[in-house]
């Protein structure tokens, strides 16, 4: 076990009074942080909490508006992220530094390459370079010369934490630097990790996922609004006693209560030998009327490709889909939503398919309903304000004038316009990706309230999430990928961790009484 | 094997245009009546120039822009050429390293306005090829200036008649039969480009094409690669522009061939294989962008009209296949459209 | 969309004043009249400047998309050539429909094989020029405007141009397009993200193909109406709106690489361009000055444009 936190320690990295004001917003306020060599300090926080700012302004990204920064005991001020990495330290993002259309040599060595005597760079020792760093990541079957875009995205966060090691850091700053890792890629990257705070890095870890944390960290610190809420070694406190630091108030986590049914519910929807090669091998699953169904499995098992392929979104998908019992064969979004058929989708990154960003949050909110919103050729403004106003409200959209960017308002209120922007199709089938990946509890629990209602008033809903919680706690019945296709269906006593972590993996597992029982 | 299979999945835009320009090429020579090296000197003669500016325009779109005074910025030492390069011996190879100068100075301007005023390359590009224009205009008012005609012959041609002129040597046999325009351009790519390419400010202009901000969190000097592409690109346009003054022997400040050499600059870096996004590709591709443009118009020369496809030999239909030709040469690209799966992707 | 005074419009109409100050100076001191500003000069300015205000109406329409149209030269050259070529209202309408056509193949080119629009465009253009040298067999056209294209191009009523009239309703319709139709709308999304325009179930081709016919459609509406004032079509008679038109859509305020601006600033570009141009030419300035200071004003505006939005970010 990790040695807990000791104040005899010196602090390697130190933040005094670090403020960080975008216009009237206060990212950070007035915070006091420090982390000591030979450790992998744990930064919790919800989203918003100033976790993201924090490294920013350690690595060089973006500057303080006031405050100081200290390394190894001596003052320091990174201007861009070159001169943190000149003082060792190293950021690895969560949206990845590497260029596409670089090979991984050329992203892993990109700034101070090996050089021939000319002062050009020496291909032959970057691959070189680039091997050693694979293999230390465990990754020896990339090949260097591969360009990066041709990379799944799990092979291309272990060539950017390849890169981060290459250059030699002191501080390693990690944001969900996991995320999209296999289950043996992130157990490798813990070894990794291990080593490094075993030869005295100071490392610091940001992710929402409890269990890593569990796993790794030896001391956390919590953030919230802006401010440095506490610091404790790891174990000192519950979970739900960090999650109430982390949002300040009584909270639990309560899902909705799920229904009872007496009989199966009308399939809404009817999915029969979905097939898309290679990653959808003959799917078939049915939504009733009223119900939620969840999908589960490891990353990349064919879940966002089977919500893409019910979107119309996929070319060449063969099978038999059916709505209410009529056959249907979508195109397009643009046929998926019409009212015939009433889909909807939630998609994966709001920022990039769900939203337009600079435009307004009125704009956005109309966006997939304006060909219903119109008289004649022409928008009918005032039913599009009256719109508006009504999912505002009933959203409980925090955004004041809706005229402004989108882009200014929070992760769980931007989750919040794209949800409303779909409601006012009035779509019947409701497929989301992942909603509430990065957004704040509360703002989860309002999702997920708003979920069973629509499911009280008839929708179908096919819910794709990683949280395990979300699947046990909002789903009626849990479909399991596995390689494209469904390995398992949990519903009722079956449906728990232990049971979707097995099927996940594909492994046989026992539905004994002893299960049952619990 | 691994290493051929990765080289050619990474190079199937410029091995295409190999091939076009080879099939192109040999229908050409399989038509023209006693085609020979002297054939391929006027060839070449009259591509060098697009390659060159081809190769300026290649830079800009690298870093994922595009330059618009490529053009002008030829039609400029080209006129600023024709009076500094007019002297004989010493002098006009001052004359030369004065046009460089000046393409590499306006180059290194462009680069500056788009990186510290902000603005984006094509309408930066825009106005100061407009400038450039109106400084040529104001050097060549009307078409005038003469190069030293042995100079002109000497180097615009193969090595022998370079070595004839100024009883140097008299014939070498077939190295005497070599134009002199491939030297050129192997010197540049050797001595410019490649070094450029593979330098790390060089491959800095790859990254930020790719993905500019990776490249600023990765710790890329936006600024001084971004610069230094642009500077490269005033450069070759630079002399492209001398290459057209030794060709031409004076200096002509001719705006309708300045805007048709920058769009069909535009037109040798797709042909050749680079993505207008920018990010990949390179020079070599757009070398041969240019002679699949110029062969073309060579078949429509040469073609009889006796022949089955002679029509096309009709100077009053040149423009029109020409045209449809560029078209569906760059709508290639597009069958990756049909082979799409997942629609979404063809919005990143 | 809220009443906001945008910037960039703002800073053209200074810059309007600047030169028609400056123009004004010129004359009083050189003939001691102020002629630039006398409404007659003025009315002669937007004569002829209501061809390039239709022809960047059009070009704004793709620009907004994150397109851009480069076939405008040869589309309003074949439009007027075409025209004039059948004559009657039968050319009046042929014209009009090469309009469209070229807009329609532009779209398909460009929203359905996914081919750059710079790049495709540009091949149209060529293939435009290509037809009209075949048609005409490389000599200047001999047929003369028909009635309808002098009535555009070339009368007036009470001493307003019929172009103005024409350059003022096609922008109101554009105008009621952009922000008052479910298309206008799209065409915004469309340039600031496309995946999430299609994603939101907006029919993202047929957008697009719309634009491009819009933009090629004002390109033919120009190219019948100059070649009325002009009286005949003459070869290259649109080669000289292509970089002015783009010009003066990014003077605006529309961000060249789609996703904002508001078409009061095309109009204000416009007019700033061809103000410009006439004071340039009424300084009997040589064409050599007349770019250098076309090109120098334009990068002026655009650095006062980029330290305005870096201030306020």
């Amino acid at each position: 076990m990790p040695e807990g936190a000791t104040a005899a320690q010196a602090a390697y990295l130190e933040m005094r009074g670090i403020s960080k004001n975008y216009g009237g917003v206060h990212a950070l306020s007035n915070v006091d942080f420090s982390a000591r060599r030979g450790s992998i300090h744990a930064v919790l926080g919800e989203n918003g909490a100033g976790k993201s700012t924090l490294i920013k302004i350690v690595s060089g990204v973006v500057a303080p508006s006031t405050g100081t920064l200290h390394l190894d005991g001596k003052p320091v001020e990174f201007r861009t992220p070159l001169e943190a990495n000149a003082a060792g330290v190293v950021c690895i993002f969560q949206e990845l530094s590497l260029m596409p259309d670089l090979s991984v040599a050329d992203n892993i060595s990109i700034t101070a390459p090996p050089r021939t005597k000319l002062g050009l760079i020496d291909g032959r020792a970057q691959r070189r370079r680039a091997e050693e760093l694979l293999a230390r990541v465990g990754c020896e079957d990339i090949d260097p010369r591969e360009r990066v875009k041709n990379l799944p995205l799990s092979r291309r966060q272990m060539v950017e934490i390849a890169k981060a090691l290459g250059r030699n850091p002191t501080l390693l700053i990690l944001d969900e630097a996991t995320s999209a890792l296999t289950g043996t890629d992130v157990e490798k990257v813990y070894g990794i990790l291990h080593a490094l705070r075993k030869d005295g890095l100071c490392l610091l870890y940001i992710s929402h996922r409890m269990h890593e944390i569990e796993e790794l960290a030896d001391t956390c610190s919590v953030f919230r609004n802006g401010q440095h809420i506490e610091t404790f070694a790891a174990g000192a406190h519950s979970h739900d006693d960090i999650v109430q630091l982390m949002i300040g108030r009584d909270w639990s986590n309560v899902f909705p209560e799920k229904p009872k049914w007496d009989t199966p519910p009308a399939p809404a929807l009817e999915v029969e030998n979905l097939t898309w090669a290679p990653t959808l091998n003959n799917l078939t699953l049915s939504v009733g009327k009223g119900e939620i169904v969840g999908v589960g499995g490891l990353d990349g098992q064919g879940q966002r490709e089977l919500l893409l392929a019910l979107f119309g979104v996929l070319r060449g998908v063969g099978g038999t889909m059916k709505i209410d019992g009529r056959p249907v064969k979508l195109g397009s979004p643009a046929e998926a939503k019409q009212p015939e058929n009433g889909i909807a989708l939630i998609p994966e990154d709001r920022k990039t398919e769900g939203l337009m960003l600079p435009m307004s949050v009125a704009e956005n909110i109309t966006i997939a309903a304006l060909p219903w919103l119109t008289k004649g050729l022409v928008i009918d403004q005032s039913a599009e304000a009256d719109k508006i106003r009504e999912m505002v409200e009933r959203m409980q959209i925090k955004a004041g004038d809706l005229d402004q960017e989108v882009a200014n308002l929070s992760g769980g209120n931007q989750q919040k316009v794209v949800i409303a922007k779909w409601l006012l199709t009035g779509a019947r089938i409701i497929l989301l990706n992942d909603p509430t990946r990065g957004i704040d509890v509360g703002t989860k629990q309002e999702i997920y309230a708003l979920l069973r209602g629509l499911a009280a008033d008839g929708a179908s809903i096919l819910f794709y999430t990683t949280d395990y919680d979300e699947l046990i706690g909002c789903c009626d019945r849990v479909l399991i990928l596995y390689d494209g296709a469904i390995v398992r269906e949990l519903t009722g006593e079956a449906l728990t961790e232990t049971n979707i972590i097995a099927s996940s993996l594909n492994l046989p597992s026992e539905r004994t009484s002893a299960e049952a029982a619990r | 094997m691994k290493s051929l299979r990765l080289f050619l999945s990474q190079n199937l835009g410029l091995l295409l245009a190999i091939a076009m320009f080879a099939v192109l090429y040999a229908f050409y020579v399989s038509q023209y009546p006693n085609w020979g090296m002297n054939v391929v000197l006027q060839n070449g003669n009259e591509t060098l120039a697009l390659i060159l500016v081809g190769m300026a325009q290649t830079m800009a779109v690298i870093v994922g822009g595009l330059d618009l005074s490529v053009g002008p910025l030829m039609t400029l030492t080209n006129c600023f050429g024709s009076i500094v390069m007019a002297g004989t011996g010493g002098s006009v190879v001052l004359g030369i390293i004065a046009c460089m100068a000046l393409g590499t100075a306006c180059g290194f301007m462009n680069g500056c306005i788009i990186v510290y005023g902000r603005i984006q390359p094509i309408i930066a590009t825009l106005a100061t090829g407009a400038i450039f224009l109106g400084l040529a205009l104001l050097l060549r008012p009307s078409p005038g200036g003469s190069i030293d005609g042995d100079f002109a012959w000497a180097f615009t041609n193969d090595i022998n008649e370079l070595g004839y002129t100024y009883g140097w040597w008299e014939d070498l046999g077939f190295f005497g039969k070599i134009p002199l325009q491939p030297i050129y351009l192997i010197l540049i790519v050797l001595l410019v480009w490649v070094p450029f390419k593979r330098s790390v400010t060089g491959r800095g202009a790859y990254a930020i094409g790719s993905n500019a901000h990776a490249a600023y969190m990765s710790g890329v000097r936006i600024d001084r690669s971004k610069i230094a592409a642009f500077t490269l690109a005033g450069f070759f346009a630079g002399c492209a522009g001398i290459y057209l003054t030794m060709q031409m022997g004076s200096g002509n400040a001719d705006a309708p061939q300045a805007a048709e050499y920058t769009l069909r600059s535009i037109a040798t870096v797709v042909i050749g294989g680079t993505s207008l996004y920018g990010g990949t590709g390179g020079v070599i591709g757009t070398i041969f962008g240019a002679l699949v443009l110029r062969s073309i118009s060579f078949i429509f020369r040469v073609v009889p009209e006796s022949a089955p496809l002679g029509f096309v030999a009709s100077p009053l239909l040149q423009p029109f296949f020409e045209g449809l030709i560029l078209l569906v040469a760059v709508s290639l690209g597009a069958a990756r459209v049909f082979r799409v799966k997942n629609r979404l992707s063809l919005f990143s | 969309m809220s009443l906001r005074i945008d910037k960039p419009i703002l800073i053209g109409l200074v810059f309007i004043v600047i030169i028609l100050a400056a123009g004004t100076s010129y004359t009083i001191a050189t003939q001691g009249t102020a002629t630039f500003i006398s409404p007659n000069y003025l009315m002669q300015q937007l004569h002829f400047g209501a061809f390039l205000g239709m022809t960047a109406a059009g070009m704004m329409m793709v620009i907004l998309l994150g397109h851009i149209d480069l076939s405008v030269p040869w589309t309003l050259t074949t439009s007027a050539m075409v025209a004039s070529a059948i004559g009657g209202m039968e050319g009046n309408v042929a014209g009009l429909l090469v309009g469209l056509t070229v807009g329609l193949v532009n779209g398909i080119g460009v929203a359905v094989l996914r081919v750059p629009s710079m790049i495709f465009t540009l091949g149209v253009n060529t293939v435009l020029l290509g037809c009209m040298v075949m048609l005409t067999g490389g000599h200047a056209p001999q047929s003369a405007a028909t009635d309808l294209m002098l009535f555009l191009g070339r009368d007036r009523t009470f001493e307003i141009p019929h172009s103005v009239v024409v350059w003022a309703l096609l922008s109101a319709c554009l105008v009621y397009v952009l922000n008052r139709t479910p298309l206008g709308r799209y065409m915004y999304a469309i340039g600031n993200q496309e995946a999430a325009a299609y994603l939101s179930g907006v029919r993202t081709r047929l957008v697009i193909i719309a634009s491009f016919m819009m933009c090629s459609l004002c390109a033919a509406i120009a190219g019948l109406s100059l070649a009325g004032y002009s009286a005949r079509a003459f070869q290259a008679m649109g080669d000289q709106y292509l970089l002015p038109s783009i010009a003066a859509v990014v003077l605006g305020g529309t961000n060249i690489l789609g996703g904002s601006g508001r078409y009061s600033g095309t109009v204000v570009g416009v007019i700033l361009i061809v103000l410009l141009q006439s004071m340039l030419s009424i300084m009997q300035m040589d064409e050599a000055y007349r770019q250098i200071i076309y090109g120098a004003v334009i990068i002026l505006m655009l650095l006062i444009y980029s330290r305005g939005r870096k201030a306020a970010a």
